[in-house]
């Protein structure tokens, strides 16, 4: 035979060893190693996103605010979606043809992909769930997912706590928990709370046969992770308040805050005009967002309690009559002349009709600008400061103190933090060196360039009733059902302004209810309310009624910011409507009936329309 | 008469498993039709006599390596290569019919009485009828078919090749990868200490150390040289030699074969999802699945139960070819024989090797398996001519 035929085995042995070789890796890959199976590209499985349901929201007596209601979504995996009878699917979900093969490309094409599954139509009504729900054995590669939607039972609060809408390419890249198709809280407390809200998303390893029909779960639910519901928040929001509220503000444009001043949580934080929130859910939610925002005349979807400026007006006194004391130029017994106006600027700002001269007390309850004009004067001009700037600089810093032209952070998120200008601002506007107190004077009586939001008036409303300090406001009151607090709000923020200084003005406003501009607040004899009213000068049209106020005079409960846009005196519009509230909220019941039905029928925004016709012709 | 017994059992089986995929049907009733042929050319090549093929496997050589310079000028373009005659529908691979002219042509020039394989014109020559046709078909840009031809080397070394000279050059294309994946220098201390060791275990002659000097430089050069000519590859090679190595992990593009298919087979699980319940395959997530992928196929609806069979299966093939090669008289039989063997064996060996990460991808088909008619009819013509040879050994009187 040939010399070499030993070598036979060699040959041998090496297939034999090959053999060998590829025996053992495929008993790796296929039985072993579970990796591929588990592949998600694996379309004998399908990945279920458990959606917990989110957290509901209560308000302080334990009334529902917010609830879930179940939406279905149509998802499709392009790949799997063959051999479709068209006709018979776009009949029972109501499309058309063309829109079908649209929303096919959508779901083939970047992002998504042809062997993901994608959503195809979103929250479809019962009906259609009901009638497809039959027959989706017949379309492969089409299924159900469950999610849950908002809904309000008492259509208010839609500014406060916000709505929900799906994440965009921003979120899903900064926050991997979030996938295309999910949806974040967008504003409001849905917003700030999100976290506690959503709970956790879960996985479900369903088995699919060839058919795309669930077989069961997979390996019985051993890779499947559990979902983890929301918790439910408690908020420290009054319904009863907040509703009422929003009642009295139809056909009005303003807004409402009322807080808390022992531990700042606020009641009820109204803007008008306000809608249903039950329009921002759902298929509905892009189209009738599309007609809010196209209002812009009302421009409903602005939040004027947080966002809205405007001059603070004559409230704005208060602050400077405290600021006055404490810097020793003002006593209880200084007195100023009125002469239906500023006598140093020849009577300009003007003066409404009254005795002069008055005394502190007599000139809080009496709302006179001449004498806070002088105040001001007083404490800008005083020989310590050696520049206008300077005693400027440090009146300033009173006024930021009072959480005022900065931000006050509470929780509600785009809080705006106010105007009130920087001696910069004057350098640039007249001129470095250029200006004196005179030239500002404005700023004593809260008109000229000081801008000012509701959630910061009432919140001024809280230094007052606490006689120097407030709890930064909040809407939270506590997470879950174990009543978790997750945040200390109990750090007093003081003033600049001393305590003692607190009670004249405090003794002034009670004044004003009793006997003063506010007389119309009050409501019976023995609850003692402090306020004070405004009339926020209005360049464009009428003055904007102003009415802040807090009760009862002495362990005060409530204190309350009240603006009313183009409604004219403060006395007019918002300080009954301020009152109604508060007494609603002392006493459970309302005492006056007629006055509400009056403040109800008030209609300034059609009624504005009309003045400024008038004023025309 | 066993051999033909054994023979047209296995042709059998192998014939009619054939990848079923719903949406191909017409690809699977071409091959039948394919597979009708082969059974015919079967039948054929058992009816001619056995002498015919040593006489003419000159001229068969001549004619193959004819048609593989003509396609160059007449072939249809497919993808980058020009391979392919068309006749109306059916395309013909000239590349896939030289591999049975090649053994053909080599069993003859080594049966011949003067021929010796320690000497050195004997290798170069026999060397060059190797490398003709490869060179031709890599000219084609058919990389994976050209490499196939070199498989013969095998049959040299049966034939008397010095192994050493096997495993050097096995070497050598083991060390090109690894250099291009590895520092050079580690690379350079690693040969030298193992040429070191290598000087002391052999004898201690002059002609030895020479050797194993040259060998040095040899790897030196090739470790230097692997880097800056990997970059010369043409790109998709590259791409699919990194996607291996593990360097890249392009889920997309190039690697999209080998992550499907490595998929596709390990979902299989043990017993595979069933006839026809291949997800991946089906719903053509394996690229070129009924092709250079059909194990996939196999993998996925038959597990591992059925991949381990198809393994075995293959080897026992070719352990039967040798062992039947060995028992031949003549020794162009022989000859021929362990050329067929290697053939499938390295078919066997890459195609299915990729497919479970094992080799990097390189499109050649596996034998009776994959769809294609030229392969189809080149595997069973360079089979039955064998299985022709051994049934007539008894009579020939060399």
């Amino acid at each position: 035979m040939n010399p070499f035929n030993e070598r036979k085995y060699i040959f041998i042995g090496l297939v034999l060893l090959i053999a060998l070789t590829y025996t053992v890796r495929l008993f790796y890959v296929q039985v072993i190693d579970d990796r591929y199976k588990l592949d998600a590209r694996n379309q004998a499985f399908r990945y279920v996103t458990d959606y917990p349901p989110r957290g509901f929201v209560y308000d302080r007596n334990g009334k529902l605010l917010v609830f879930n209601q179940i939406a279905y979504d149509l998802m499709v995996t392009p790949k799997q979606a063959k051999n479709i009878d068209t006709a018979l699917f776009c009949k029972l979900l109501g499309i058309t043809k063309d829109s079908y093969i649209r929303k096919m490309q959508i779901a083939k094409s970047f992002p998504n992909s042809p062997i993901k599954a994608s959503i195809f139509e979103k929250q479809m009504t019962a009906e259609t769930y009901a009638a497809l729900q039959e027959k989706i054995y017949k379309f492969k590669g089409f299924f159900v997912q469950t999610r849950t939607i908002r809904k309000y039972p008492d259509r208010i609060g839609a500014h406060l706590l916000g709505y929900i809408g799906e994440v965009d390419k921003d979120i899903t890249e900064k926050n991997p928990y979030y996938h295309d198709g999910d949806y974040i809280g967008v504003n409001g407390i849905e917003k700030t709370y999100e976290e506690y809200l959503r709970g956790k998303k879960g996985t479900r390893i369903v088995m699919v046969d060839v058919h795309n029909a669930t077989k069961g779960s997979f390996q019985n639910g051993k890779y499947d992770t559990a979902s983890v519901p929301g918790q439910y928040l408690t908020t420290g929001l009054d319904e009863e308040i907040q509703a009422m509220g929003e009642e009295l503000m139809i056909n009005k444009r303003g807004g409402i805050v009322a807080i808390d001043p022992t531990t700042g949580e606020i009641i009820c934080a109204i803007s008008s005009p306000t809608y249903d929130p039950n329009l921002l859910v759902g298929r509905e939610r892009s189209h009738n967002y599309g007609l809010l925002f196209s209002d812009t005349v009302g421009v409903p979807l602005y939040n004027r309690a947080l966002m809205g400026y405007y001059p603070p007006g004559s409230t704005f006194k208060l602050i400077n009559g405290l600021i006055g004391q404490q810097e020793h130029v003002l006593f209880p017994e200084t007195r100023y002349p009125c002469a239906r106006g500023y006598p140093v600027m020849g009577g300009k700002p003007g003066c409404h009709p009254h005795a002069s001269p008055l005394d502190l007390q007599q000139a809080v309850t009496q709302s006179c600008n001449s004498y806070f004009c002088f105040t001001f004067r007083s404490i800008i001009d005083q020989k310590k400061f050696s520049t206008t700037e300077e005693g400027y600089k440090v009146w300033r810093n009173y006024v930021l103190s009072f959480g005022i032209g900065r931000k006050i952070n509470s929780d509600l998120p785009h809080e705006l933090k106010g105007m009130v200008p920087t001696p910069e601002y004057y350098d640039k506007y007249f001129g470095h060196g250029q200006w004196k107190s005179s030239t500002i004077v404005s700023l004593s009586i809260g008109q000229g360039e000081l801008l000012i939001t509701p959630l910061q008036m009432a919140n001024i409303m809280c230094i007052m009733a606490n006689r120097g300090y407030y709890y930064v406001p909040h809407i939270l009151r506590s997470v879950g059902e174990k009543k978790q607090i997750v945040h200390d709000w109990s750090e007093k923020n003081f003033t600049l302004i001393e305590k003692k200084y607190f009670d004249i003005m405090v003794d002034g406003m009670e004044q004003v209810v009793q006997a003063g501009t506010g007389r119309i607040a009050k409501y019976d004899d023995t609850t003692h309310i402090c306020g004070k009213t405004g009339t926020a000068q209005n360049p464009h049209g009428e003055n904007h009624s102003v009415f802040v106020a807090f009760a009862p005079k002495d362990h005060p409960k409530i204190a309350i910011a009240v603006v009313v846009e183009n409604a004219g005196y403060g006395a007019e519009v918002a300080a009954p409507i301020a009152s109604l509230l508060i007494e609603k909220y002392l006493t459970k019941k309302i005492s006056r009936p007629a006055l509400k039905q009056k403040m109800l029928e008030k209609d300034i925004i059609h009624g504005a329309y009309k003045i400024r016709k008038e004023r025309r012709d | 008469m066993l051999a033909l017994g054994w023979g047209n059992i296995y042709s059998a089986v192998y014939d009619e498993d054939h990848p079923v995929i719903l949406d191909m049907t017409q690809k699977y009733g071409k091959q039948l039709l394919w597979i009708g042929g082969a059974i015919l050319i079967a039948f054929i090549i058992l009816i001619i006599d056995a002498e015919f093929h040593p006489t003419f496997a000159w001229i068969i050589y001549g004619v193959s390596m004819a048609s593989l310079i003509l396609v160059r000028f007449l072939g249809r373009e497919v993808a980058g290569s020009k391979s392919w005659f068309r006749f109306g529908d059916f395309g013909v691979q000239p590349a896939e019919f030289a591999k049975f002219a090649v053994c053909l042509a080599l069993a003859k020039y080594l049966s011949d009485i003067n021929i010796k394989m320690s000497d050195m014109k004997t290798r170069l020559r026999a060397f060059g009828i190797i490398l003709l046709p490869t060179l031709l078909i890599f000219l084609e840009k058919e990389t994976g078919c050209a490499i196939i031809l070199l498989i013969l080397i095998l049959v040299l070394f049966r034939e008397g090749l010095p192994g050493y000279l096997l495993l050097l050059s096995l070497g050598m294309a083991f060390l090109f990868f690894v250099a291009v994946v590895f520092p050079p220098l580690k690379l350079v201390y690693f040969c030298s200490s193992l040429a070191l060791l290598i000087f002391f275990l052999a004898k201690k002659k002059l002609r030895n150390f020479i050797f194993i000097g040259m060998g040095l430089v040899l790897a030196t050069g090739i470790i230097f040289g692997a880097k800056p000519a990997f970059e010369h590859f043409p790109e998709h090679q590259k791409k699919r030699i990194n996607v291996f190595l593990g360097i890249e992990t392009d889920k997309k593009d190039k690697a999209w074969n080998e992550n499907e298919s490595i998929i596709a087979i390990g979902s299989g699980g043990f017993a595979g999802k069933g006839y026809l319940q291949g997800t991946q395959t089906k719903y053509d997530f394996v690229p070129a699945a009924e092709t250079d992928f059909i194990f996939c196929t196999v993998g996925e609806e038959w597990g591992f139960l059925g991949g381990t069979f198809i393994v075995g299966l293959f080897a026992f093939l070719i352990i039967r070819i040798i062992l039947l090669a060995e028992r031949q008289r003549s020794a162009f039989s022989r000859i021929y024989g362990y050329g067929v063997a290697s053939i499938f064996l390295f078919h066997v060996l890459v195609n299915i090797g990729m497919t479970i990460r094992l080799v990097p991808v390189i499109g050649i088909p596996l034998p009776f398996f994959s769809y294609g008619g030229s392969s189809l009819w080149a595997f069973t013509i360079l089979l039955f001519i064998f299985i022709k040879l051994d049934s007539q050994r008894l009579m020939i009187l060399r």
